[in-house]
């Protein structure tokens, strides 16, 4: 059964939305999929940047109200 | 009844929290009507940032540690017996021993460790100095040390953001005294596409880099460690030889915290305004153990610990709720064994880190020793 999280790294300027993504891709299983929202608009660039070279599948990019709601799903 | 306060984690937020407690709540210590216990792993408190000089030789090890019951208020009873389960249904801590400790109040501090375990190879083929015995070692392999290829690797996550970008420029200032820099060539590796996690110490770093002669793989997440060749790959594909490789381990949270369902990783959910865990009105979560999106830091968990204090110790006096966190962090940086600056945020300011002055680096020694009257609550 796939499970799906969500972070809300909104404000976080430390470690920052992509490390937060890395560090809790890391306990989820292949086919499981994390949001993670983030409100610097570089995330809606770095993370899909990121996915595309490790060869993880990103599944919706979308700005909102002040903030970028990104969807990616572990591959491997 | 008396109002039972249990504490799980002796590190430094449990400990700020109990301390903060003891003052604010006084009068009710001393009729009886609260009570405030503490569980915990060690004898010991150990001061975790000093842990950075010992590989170079510029900080005692005996000036890491004192007794944890000399730290700790002498009204909070403290019993070394880590939790290992927690239920917050029933509102118990069980211990390894066996005990049993009903909370009307539970305070979650049980912090995070390193798990160089989890990426093959790298117990075998790395060096790091997150706990003592690494950084013996690895103080022992830089003396030895002759030049030849370094590389500084991080992994996420990893509590002291700034300590990677630290030692790497303590290691240049380290080969220089030695006088086999010109023998060594230092590269540094980050999970994501700049070089530190913070924009401005980035954007920082990068003429401090080039002006080291410091080179930088960025978007590098360690996959495995290989000793026998000693060579480092990541999970985009770069591998790396290395002569010496210093890492920063990726992190977990406390096992009692996915053994009692409470959080993947042993990180638990937690609202970042409340520090409350979230579903709970009567659990506060602490220091590293959270999973709030920020700094896994010593100054975080002091912020923190400081608006439990208010807000647990008004919820007993006054049936009311204090005040909320802001998301504050400050971090003093080492930018060389002679030199530093600090960074401070919070969830609405970004940070701004000055220029490196000789004057920061000294407030950061004379912090090292300042340390003890934070974890003692009076700072």
């Amino acid at each position: 059964m796939t499970d799906k999280i969500k972070v809300d790294a909104r404000g976080a300027f430390c470690p920052g939305p992509l490390m937060e993504m890395i560090a809790a891709l890391k306990h989820m299983n292949v086919g499981d999929e994390i949001e993670i929202w983030s409100s610097d608009k570089g995330s809606a660039k770095d993370i899909p940047e990121w996915v595309k070279k490790v060869g993880h599948e990103l599944v919706s990019n979308d700005e909102r109200e002040g903030y970028w709601s990104i969807v990616v799903r572990k591959a491997k | 009844m008396a109002k039972k306060i249990v504490i799980v984690g002796g590190g430094l937020s449990g400990t700020i929290v109990a301390n903060g407690l003891c003052r604010q709540l006084r009068e009710e210590l001393s009729s009886g009507s609260v009570t405030i216990t503490m569980l915990g792993t060690s004898d010991k408190h150990l001061y975790q940032p000093g842990l950075l000089y010992i590989p170079f030789g510029r900080i005692r090890e005996s000036e890491l540690f004192r007794d944890q019951r000399k730290v700790l208020d002498r009204r909070v009873p403290y019993f070394i017996d880590p939790a290992a389960h927690i239920d917050v249904e029933k509102k118990t801590v069980a211990t390894k021993s066996g005990k049993t400790y009903a909370y009307d109040f539970l305070v979650v501090a049980t912090g995070s460790r390193i798990r160089p375990d989890i990426i093959p190879g790298m117990e075998e083929g790395a060096h790091w100095f997150y706990d003592l015995d690494g950084a013996r070692k690895m103080r022992d392999t830089l003396q030895g040390f002759q030049g030849g290829k370094v590389v500084v690797n991080v992994n996420a996550p990893h509590k002291c953001p700034v300590a990677p970008l630290e030692v790497t420029f303590m290691l240049r200032d380290f080969f220089a005294a030695k006088g086999v820099l010109d023998k060594t060539e230092i590269t540094y590796t980050y999970p994501i596409g700049r070089l530190h996690a913070l924009e401005p110490v980035a954007h920082w770093a990068v003429p401090e880099f080039e002006k080291h002669g410091i080179k930088s793989e960025i978007f590098f997440n360690t996959k495995s460690v290989d000793a026998g060749s000693k060579t480092i790959t990541s999970e985009e594909g770069v591998t790396l030889p290395y002569d010496l490789l210093v890492t920063i381990p990726p992190h977990t949270g406390h096992q009692v915290i996915t053994d009692s369902d409470l959080g993947k990783g042993g990180w638990v959910p937690t609202e970042r305004n409340t520090l409350l865990r979230e579903g709970s009105s009567d659990v506060f979560v602490v220091g590293d153990t959270t999973n709030i999106p920020i700094s896994k830091a010593g100054s975080t968990a002091h912020f923190e610990a400081d608006t439990i204090i208010d807000n647990l110790s008004s919820l007993i006096k006054e049936g009311r709720w204090a005040r909320n966190y802001d998301g504050k962090v400050f971090c003093f940086v080492e930018t060389g064994l002679n030199s530093g600056t600090y960074v401070w945020f919070n969830y609405t300011t970004p940070p701004n880190p000055g220029p490196p002055s000789q004057m920061i680096h000294w407030f950061k020694l004379a912090y090292n020793r300042l340390y003890w009257l934070s974890a003692r609550g009076l700072l």
